[in-house]
This record gives C-alpha cells, structure tokens and sequence, in this order.
C-alpha cells in the first residue's frame, strides 16, 4: 500500500467518522423533543380514556350477570332516592322507590338527587336520531354540490369565492350554528324545538367538512378515467355515477366519520334547537301523524352530559351519571367510526387505483 | 364503406341526401378535415388543416412535442369537447360526409362510432370482464350471452384472449402495462367503433409489448379505420399507411408513408425523419 493511500484513507475515516458532536447533540435534542410531545399527546389521551373508562365503567358495568347495568341503558333519568329502611341503605330511582314504598308502612325519609336515577335511554335513542337524520342530510347536499364543484362547475373568479365561503364556514364556531339554527328553524320557519331543526342545524355545521372532503376525493380520480369514460360514448352524468363517485366513495366516507364525530359530539348547535334536558316520552311513542316525528325535541347525550354536569348541584351520585353517559357516548361514536372505517376498507379494496 | 355509412348516419340521426352519391364515390375518404383552426382560450394550437383519411387504412401523426398531433386526433371524436377553453375557429371535420361539429350531432354517440385508446393505459378499477362491457353497459345493454359473446370477441381482437380467459373476473389493474393496453382496445372495440384513435399507445410500453400492439394494429386495419400518434418513427414506418407530419400547428407533409420516409417533399420534414430537429 502506498503512502498516499494510507493519507486518503485516514482523512476518509475523519470525514465519515465524523468528530463534530455539536451537530450531532441538536439532532439528538431535537428528535427527543419531537418524541416527549408526541408520548405527552399520547399521556394526555390515555389519560382521558383510561379516566373515563374506568369512572365510567363502575356505572356502565356490574360484576355479577348480566355485567351490564340493564336500568341504566334501558331507563329514562329519573330522581334517585336515597334512604335507610330497616338498617339497610338503599339507592334508587323514582319509579322504583314508588312501588318499593307500596308495601310498607311507616313513612321513609329520602334524600333525593335529581337526574340521578334511572337510565340515559332516550339520550342514546335521540343522539342516534339526531345523527341519522343530520348526516342524511349532510352527506345527500355534500355530495352533491361536491360533484358540481367538482366535476360540472368552471373554474373562475365565482368558484374560488365559493370555495373560500365553504372553507370559512369550517371554522364557524358550533354554537353560531346553534343561534342561526334558532333563528332560522325553529323561529322563522317555525318548527319549534325539534329534531327536523336540529338536523338541519348539525347538517349545515359539518356540511363544510364533507363538501371539501367529497370534492378532494373526486379530484383526486384521474382525469384517464373520466377520458376513458367519455371516449366510449358515456355522457356525464354517466360517468360521474359509474366511474366518479364510486372510487370517491371511501374518500367521501373519511369525511363522514370525521362529520359523524362532530354530529354526535356537539351540545352547542342542538341546545337550542333539537335538545331537551328532560322528556318523559321516547322519540316514537305517543306520535299522532308518523311526522310529528320530526317535530319534536329530543334527549341527547352530549346534552345530557352539560344538563348533569352544569345544571344541578353536585354530588357523588351525579357524578356517577357524568361518567357513566360519557362512556356510553364515547362507546356509540367509536362503534359509528368503526364501521365506517370497516366500510371504507372494504370499498378500497373493491376499487382499487 | 357505404354501410358503415348508412350506419353513421342513422347513428347520429343526419338526414342528408348525400348517401346515394357517396355510394357512388368510392375514393372518398371517411374523415375528411377542411381549413381547420382551433384554439385553447387565446393560443391557436392548430393552423389550416387540411387532411383527408382513408378508411381501413393506418395514419400515423408524427411530429416534435406539442405540435398538436394529440389536439388533431381529440377534435375527431370530439374530446375536446370537455376541455373548458377549447375553440373551433374556423373549418370542420367530415365523417362520412357528416360535420361531426353540427350542432344536431351528438357527441356521444360520436364517440361510440369514433374509439380512443389513451397513452397511459387506463383501465377502469374493475374486471376484466366488466373493463370489456362497460361501454355497453352504460347503453343499458343487460343480456348476459351478448355481453359474454363481446368480451370473447373483443378480448381475442384485441390478442389477450389467450392469456385472461381463465381469469376474467381479476381487475383489470391486476394486467401487465402492454396487457393493460390491450385491455383498453378491446373496450374500445366492444362498442363498435368504425375508427380507433390511438394517442402513443405504446409509449409506456417496453418492445416486446410494443410488437404484440403493433402486429395487433396490423390486424386491426382489416376491421377498423387507424389513426394513431407516434413519437417512434420506426413505429410509424412499420404500422402506418399514411403518414402526416405536424409542426407547430401545422401540417406540413402528408403522404405515404413509404413516400415520407423515402423521399419526403419538405425539408423539414426531412429533418424531423433523420432526427435533427425536434
Ligand atoms: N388542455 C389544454 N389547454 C391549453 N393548451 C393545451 C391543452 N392541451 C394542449 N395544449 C397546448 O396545445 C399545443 C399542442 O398540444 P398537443 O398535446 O396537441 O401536442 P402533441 O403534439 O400531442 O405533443 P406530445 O407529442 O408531447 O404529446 C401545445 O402547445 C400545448 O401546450
Ligand atoms: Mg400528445
């Protein structure tokens, strides 16, 4: 081996050996900054979950069968009475405490605690209304203005000021959506506290959500399909139905979830317009036309959670209902995402592009 | 030539009393593009064509980058028609003696008569089968012997018979590049154009798939009417029978193509064809 070899070999070692530490600490630095935030977010998070989860879960769940607490998912909120008879303490509900009182004698001394009691029944029941029918709604308008904006309308001046309305509309906090939902529906069109009012009030909120998600899907089919389409004698409409919206479709159900999400969560838009603290009745019992239907309030979960939580005194037993609606409502969210999620996987694998 | 004709005619519901001279008329061409100038938005992109095409004969479009070969062939099946900016300045384009740019005209059905297989092969994320039948398909046609009689036909035109039979129902995706290509022209036969348009069919494609599209087309001369773009000009020399060169919205040269490629009248075309320029 040559000297001038060994020369270049070492000064290879120094360069890709490289002493210089300084650069090296900031990267070190930087990259575990990077993961405390991330694992911080993820503590956050679990924390959240496992508080709810846990809290929860004492109402939610029983350890002897059925494991489940039937009263809870099956009742309306009633006042839970709390009272000592014959040395025995007893909870429970209004309707329970009445019949329980029948056969006894002496008078009993309770305490009572409002919303405590009973179940979050017609909360579950009118929250799975209210997304029902807002994203029915949400999705047929969304969709549709998606396919002009993005396949039939020409670009211009007026599109962009289009876009850029339905983009601000995003950002449009939720609970002016609530006062304009009142405003609108329930005074002007006179429809009263309803579920109709409250439909299209959480429809027009996350309309901005699924136009905008619809129309990047369909933009981002490429333009050969659409040329494919056309070249062999299809007219528009044709191929938006047959070879558009279908690839769009697990694009357009992303969107749903995220909307679908923001329906079931929001108290803001509702507490106006669709929501009642508390009503005796299910959503279909005692209708006299199948479409007073849509013309009556509903309980709701999120609703329910604020009514429990902001509106009467608190106490161990409230609390108990807090965290026990809040896990129900978590449980229905995850469980409608799931399944958009499952439907969305299974579309991608039928049109895959 | 005067029943494909008759066919176009009651196609795109024209009455002209023209039918019986063209039966007479044995050398007319079946497209035949008159003082054509056209434009997106304010640039002019073709200037004063004037071209005629034979029927069952191959035209190849030859010609540097952006000189229009693609906006020529998209005008003959009216699939400029989508893009916004797109103008018609002045002439037409006859098929058969039909100004396919008359306003009774509809585009569609045009465009069933007039196929088109893109340069990036672009088949539908479906099957094979289904790729195959769509343009009947969207006509409502339901009938499932009809259908499964155009995708063997089809399918074997096109020479890819052989190798998807036993897998019709995979995507069409599933296909090699040159397949893919394949597939395209058989879904562009199953609707049963008079004329296939090709825009660089084979310039994804590596030579081997390229021979199997071009003895393909060789076939297909029998059957259809070929225009085809190309930037290969042994491409053009092999498969075509005519041949046009364009230059920045112009066409300079149409010929034979044994002519052009012999003994071409321009000098720039003679340029382009040794590979001096472009
Ligand atoms: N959709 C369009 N809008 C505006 N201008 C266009 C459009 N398509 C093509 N052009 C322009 O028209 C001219 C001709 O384009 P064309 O695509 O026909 O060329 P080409 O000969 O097919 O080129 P290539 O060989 O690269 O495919 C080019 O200058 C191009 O920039
Ligand atoms: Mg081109």
């Amino acid at each position: 081996m040559s000297p001038s070899k060994t020369v270049v070999r070492e000064s290879m070692e120094k360069s890709l050996f490289g002493k210089s530490t300084k650069s090296k600490v900031v990267e070190r630095l930087v990259f575990a900054l990077f993961r405390l935030s991330t694992y911080f977010v993820l503590l956050c998070a679990a924390t959240i979950f496992v508080d709810i989860v846990y809290k929860g879960g004492k109402t939610v769940f029983r350890s002897e069968f059925p494991f489940l607490n039937v009263e809870f998912l099956s009742d309306s909120p009633q006042t839970l009475h709390v009272f000592e008879h014959q040395g025995r303490k007893y909870e429970m509900s209004d309707s329970k405490f009445r019949s329980f009182r029948e056969g006894i004698d002496e008078p009993i001394v309770t305490e009572t605690y409002a919303y405590s009691g009973g179940g979050i029944w017609p909360c579950i029941a009118g929250t799975l209304l209210l997304v029902a029918g807002a994203m029915i709604i949400a999705m047929t308008l969304g969709v549709l203005s998606a396919i002009f904006l993005s396949e039939y309308s020409r670009p211009g001046k007026i599109l962009n000021a289009v876009r850029l309305s339905i983009l601000n509309l995003a950002g449009v906090p939720s609970i002016v959506f609530g006062i304009f939902g009142m405003g609108m529906f329930v005074l002007a069109f006179g429809w009263n506290v309803s579920l109709i009012a409250g439909w299209f009030t959480l429809a027009f909120m996350v309309l901005p959500i699924i136009i905008s998600a619809s129309e990047e899907s369909m933009r981002a089919i490429p333009q050969g399909m659409r040329d494919a389409s056309f070249a062999l004698g299809a007219t528009q409409w044709t191929t938006i139905r047959t070879n558009v919206l279908p690839y769009a479709m697990p694009g357009i159900l992303t969107s749903s979830i995220i909307g679908v999400a923001r329906v079931a969560g929001e108290t803001a838009p509702i507490m106006f317009t669709a929501a009642y603290a508390l009503r005796d009745q299910l959503p279909w019992e005692g209708l006299e036309r199948w479409y007073d239907l849509f013309f009556q309030g509903v309980m709701a979960l999120p609703y329910h959670i604020y009514v429990v939580s902001a509106k009467i005194p608190q106490n161990e037993y409230t609390s108990r209902m807090q965290y026990g609606t809040a896990f129900v409502f978590l449980f229905i969210i995850a469980a409608i995402a799931l399944s958009s999620i499952l439907l969305r996987i299974r579309m991608r694998k039928k049109y895959r592009w | 030539m005067s029943l494909v004709s008759l066919r176009l005619q009651k196609e795109i519901k024209m009455d002209t009393p023209a039918v019986d001279s063209q039966r007479v008329d044995r050398n007319r061409p079946l497209i035949r593009i008159s003082d054509f100038d056209f434009s997106y938005g304010d640039k002019q992109a073709l200037f004063d064509i004037n071209m005629d095409i034979a029927e069952h004969k191959v035209t190849a479009f030859i010609g540097p980058s952006g000189c229009g070969k693609s906006t020529l062939l998209r005008c003959l099946n009216r699939m400029n028609d989508l893009i916004e900016s797109a103008r018609i300045n002045r002439g037409k384009v006859e098929v058969n003696g039909v100004d396919i740019y008359d306003e009774r005209v509809d585009a569609t059905e045009l465009r069933k008569r007039i196929g088109m297989v893109f340069q990036k092969s672009n088949p539908f994320p479906k099957s094979i089968y289904e790729n195959v039948i769509y343009g009947l398909r969207i006509q409502g046609i339901k009938k499932k012997s009809q259908l499964d009689e155009t995708v063997e036909r089809c399918l074997k035109g096109a020479a890819l018979w052989e190798e998807v039979k036993d897998r019709l129902d995979t995507s069409g995706l599933s296909l090699s590049g040159g397949q893919q290509q394949r597939l395209c022209i058989a879904r562009a036969m199953a609707v049963g154009p008079e004329v296939l348009l090709m825009d660089e069919p084979c310039s994804a494609l590596d030579p081997v798939a390229t021979a199997k599209i071009e003895e393909l087309i060789h076939e297909l001369k029998n059957d259809y009417t070929i225009v085809i773009v190309t930037h290969n000009m042994q491409q053009a020399a092999r498969v075509s029978d005519q041949t046009a060169f364009f230059y920045m919205g112009n066409l300079i040269e149409m010929n034979a193509t044994d002519q052009i490629f012999m003994s071409p009248d321009k000098e720039q075309t003679e340029a382009y064809i040794s590979g001096r320029f472009g």
